[in-house]
């Protein structure tokens, strides 16, 4: 082979290559994960919850339970509820027995309580979740309505996910043994049911809607209450907002 | 004249080309059918999380039958809480008529769940009493109707 | 009741703080401990064998072969920790079809059959080959087919031949020093890149694990090449341990100094989580930390090495010291794994409490099932010994 066409045929390769390396770089997501909510006529969902109405009945923990075929054994939540007690001296007591389910006794005598609040807890279906980022299979994921699933036939149980949630929503379901978090009750979703944590919510604390749609309840409080989402720092995405979300809370 | 090519890159190219074959041909046969679909997951995992059994009916399948218990929630502090909340799931009883997952609670400690007293709760979301005092002994349904709070049976 | 259960309600009971509900249980235990030691001897034997062959290191000609054959024997047992780790190891492939490229983890199949196939493999077929001919020839039975299809069928022993044996052998060699650094490197980014949890989240972390890999395979081959030669009766040269031990000095020099510098970086900063990690360093990790990683894994054998760089002493003196230090250096980076993966996990992700974590004997996530991945490979390396003995290799005409 004469050297004019060598050098061609190197060029051309190189030039294939790094279009092929391109494209594929490009569309593979291969750094940052974030959702792209493609279909403009499915709802997006978002999530707010008012710290200011939780009484810590914990009937949300329990329906949830019920519901999603949890275990009732006190390590697996898919939502849970925290209690927190700042007292006078400044130290802060944070407690969850069995994730809220059977009600907050008050511990600490009132006059040496500063404040003391209601946290409920659950999974942030974030936008640009790092849970779906290091799956290594594709066994999580986020729905076309921005709710993050699991792909309970697909998943190998490897707990990347569950490390990687800084929100501590994941485990390993004990007799499924594949990773399991709170859906959103996608399933209920689907029917235009609630979701069931906010189903039997008695005050009303938990909402749910669609972020896209502007005369949504959701979206009017979002407009009307000052609201934040838990480690903002960590840039996750995060579509639980909380309202009266105090400093103390993690 | 033919150029010297040492003979272990053709023998190695071509393990590699089989092995490589292999993998190509396994990889068509075990992706599963609906992956890729939406994103890097089994587009079917939707219709599989789309599925699960519902449990909770939602307050207004009880009110198609409950028409009374709706009237009177809706005249008392309890309108906004759905009878579900204290009733347990209600899907089985919805479709079959029978009690199912239904529960009719009772007793202080279910009550006083919500409203026992603790410095945690907001007196402007929830009334709370202090179980400790309140009527002791008493079931708070003796005195209160759980629908009509605060219309007191005596 | 369930074990399991019972298993978790004791370390309820032993928590401390507060953890988030779901952290009630170590997700990673001692297999993933266990993964990054085996991955990370198989790339520091990798990096001392290339030591040879492309820097020309000449007194280690006599432990590239041991190295060589080191590194495949863990590689051959490197994903089984994994995959008996896994809640459900049977779809362990779907990372081989589907592998999401967004995940560290997913390169792993990949990379790992890179270097098995392309650069390990290779590497040893290219520097056996002349020896697998001729012992082909000289073989009968079942000995004789078998070295005839590790030739792959390319008999030629020509002068030439050879000396492209030599040329691509000295390619994938070179090839192959960054690829051990991504077989172990991605580890180190596997833990680097969870913003989630701080004591793993930092760009030091796959550094941190390159190096402390390093340290465990130099000291790995080290050890081995004393033991082999004790088996075979022959003598230990010992300025083939001052060549390896001087390497093993600055390579620790070079570990130590990182994660000092990240500890000291952490400590300056005292960002958010720091209060929770200084309980963690002066409590549940301090020995495995100070004690075992610190003082028995890195000083002792620095000052030591440091010492013998000056003042060489008595040779039999010498031998014994590298044997100890060889074991010190790999009970130190092992404590760093261990450190890491379970010391990362023990602190709630709350900052405001801790779990414990207590290792079960049995089981496919106990001790013996981690023992056992350990003391596999020296089986296989026995086997590939016998297989392949670099001390019966036809000696190539320089």
């Amino acid at each position: 082979m004469n050297s004019s066409r060598r050098k061609f045929l190197k060029s051309a390769v190189t030039l294939a290559g790094a279009t092929i390396g391109y494209t594929w770089l490009k569309s593979s997501q291969v750094f940052l994960y974030a959702a792209e909510p493609k279909d403009e006529s499915l709802p997006w969902y978002g999530i707010v919850i008012d710290i200011s109405k939780c009484i810590g009945c914990g009937n949300c923990a329990k329906a949830c339970k019920s519901e999603n075929d949890v275990p009732v054994e006190p390590f697996f939540f898919r939502t849970w509820v925290e209690q927190y007690t700042v007292r006078n001296d400044g130290t802060v007591d944070i407690v969850s027995p069995n994730g809220g389910i059977d009600g907050f006794q008050q511990r600490v005598p009132s006059e040496d309580i500063f404040k003391s609040f209601f946290v409920p807890k659950m999974c942030n279906h974030c936008a640009k979740s790092p849970c779906i980022q290091v799956c290594p299979v594709g066994a999580t994921y986020d729905s076309p309505e921005g709710v993050v699933l699991v792909d309970e036939k697909y998943c190998i149980g490897c707990r990347y996910c569950v490390q990687a949630c800084p929100y501590g929503c994941r485990f390993i379901h004990p007799v499924k043994k594949v990773a399991n978090k709170c859906t959103l009750c996608y399933h209920r979703l689907k029917k235009d049911l609630a979701p069931a944590c906010m189903e039997v919510c008695p005050t009303g604390a938990r909402m749910y809607g669609n972020l896209r749609d502007k005369n949504s309840d959701l979206v009017k409080f979002l407009k009307e209450h000052t609201t934040q989402v838990l480690r903002p720092n960590l840039n996750t995405g995060s579509k639980l907002y909380y309202n009266a979300l105090s400093s103390e809370v993690k | 004249m033919k150029p010297y090519i040492p003979p272990q890159i053709p023998r190695l190219a071509l393990a590699f080309a089989i092995f490589i074959s292999l993998f190509i041909l396994l990889r068509n046969f075990l992706v599963p059918d609906t992956f890729g679909q939406y994103g890097h997951y089994r587009g079917a995992s939707l219709i599989d999380n789309a599925q699960n059994e519902i449990h909770y009916a939602g307050q207004k399948a009880c009110f198609e039958c409950h028409q009374d218990i709706q009237d009177l929630k809706a005249q008392d502090v309890h309108s906004d809480i759905h009878c579900e909340t204290c009733h347990g799931p209600g899907q089985k009883h919805v479709i079959s008529g029978e009690a199912g997952d239904i529960i009719k609670p009772s007793g202080r400690a279910f009550c006083g769940n919500c409203h026992e007293v603790n410095a945690a709760k907001q007196k402007t979301v929830v009334f709370q009493v202090d179980l400790n005092k309140h009527n002791v002994g008493k079931n708070c349904i003796e005195c209160h109707n759980p629908h009509q709070p605060w219309e007191m049976k005596k | 009741m369930d074990p399991h259960y019972q298993h978790l309600y004791n370390i309820l009971a032993n928590s401390q703080g507060y953890i988030f509900p779901n952290e009630i249980d170590l997700q990673w235990g001692i297999l993933i401990v266990v993964y990054p030691f085996i991955t990370g001897l198989v790339a520091g034997a990798f990096i001392l064998a290339s030591l040879e062959r492309v820097f020309n290191v000449k007194i280690l000609k006599s432990t590239y072969q041991i190295a060589l054959l080191t590194a495949l024997s863990f590689l051959l047992v490197a994903t089984m920790p994994l995959i008996s780790h896994l809640s459900q190891p049977q779809r362990a492939y779907e990372i081989m079809i589907t592998p999401h490229s967004s995940s560290a983890m997913a390169i792993f199949g990949f990379v790992y059959l890179w270097y098995l196939m392309v650069v390990l493999l290779l590497e040893i077929w290219f520097d056996y080959r002349h020896s697998m001919v001729v012992w082909s020839n000289e073989k009968k039975g079942v000995m004789k087919w078998v070295y005839k299809i590790l030739t792959l069928g390319v008999n030629d022993i020509s002068p030439r031949t050879l000396k492209w044996d030599r040329k691509l052998g000295y390619i994938i060699t070179v090839i192959g020093i960054p690829s051990a650094f991504i077989l172990h490197g991605y580890v180190g980014f596997i833990f680097g890149s969870i913003k989630a949890n701080p004591w793993w989240s930092t760009p030091l972390m796959p550094i941190i694990f390159l190096f402390s890999a390093m340290v465990s395979g130099i000291s790995m081959v080290m050890l081995i090449y004393m033991v082999i030669n004790y088996i075979r009766k022959k003598a230990i040269e010992v300025n083939v341990l001052d060549s390896i031990g001087k390497f093993l000095f600055f390579v620790l020099i070079l570990d130590f100094t990182l994660e000092g510098l990240d500890q000291i970086q952490r400590i300056y900063e005292a960002e958010e989580s720091f209060e929770i990690i200084k309980l963690l360093v002066s409590g549940k990790l301090y020995l495995t930390l100070f004690v075992s990683q610190g003082l028995i894994g890195t000083l002792i054998p620095l000052i030591t090495l440091a010492f013998l760089q000056f003042y060489k002493g008595k040779i039999k003196l010498r031998k014994t010291l590298y044997f100890i230090l060889g074991i010190m250096v790999l009970i130190g980076v092992y404590s760093m794994r261990w450190n890491v993966v379970i010391g990362g996990q023990l602190f709630s992700k709350s900052f405001s409490g801790f779990t414990s974590f207590k290792v079960g004997l049995i089981g496919l996530d106990g001790t013996l099932m981690a023992a056992f991945w350990i003391i596999l490979p020296f089986g296989i390396l026995a086997f590939l010994l016998w297989l392949l003995p670099p001390w019966k290799m036809i000696e190539e005409e320089e």
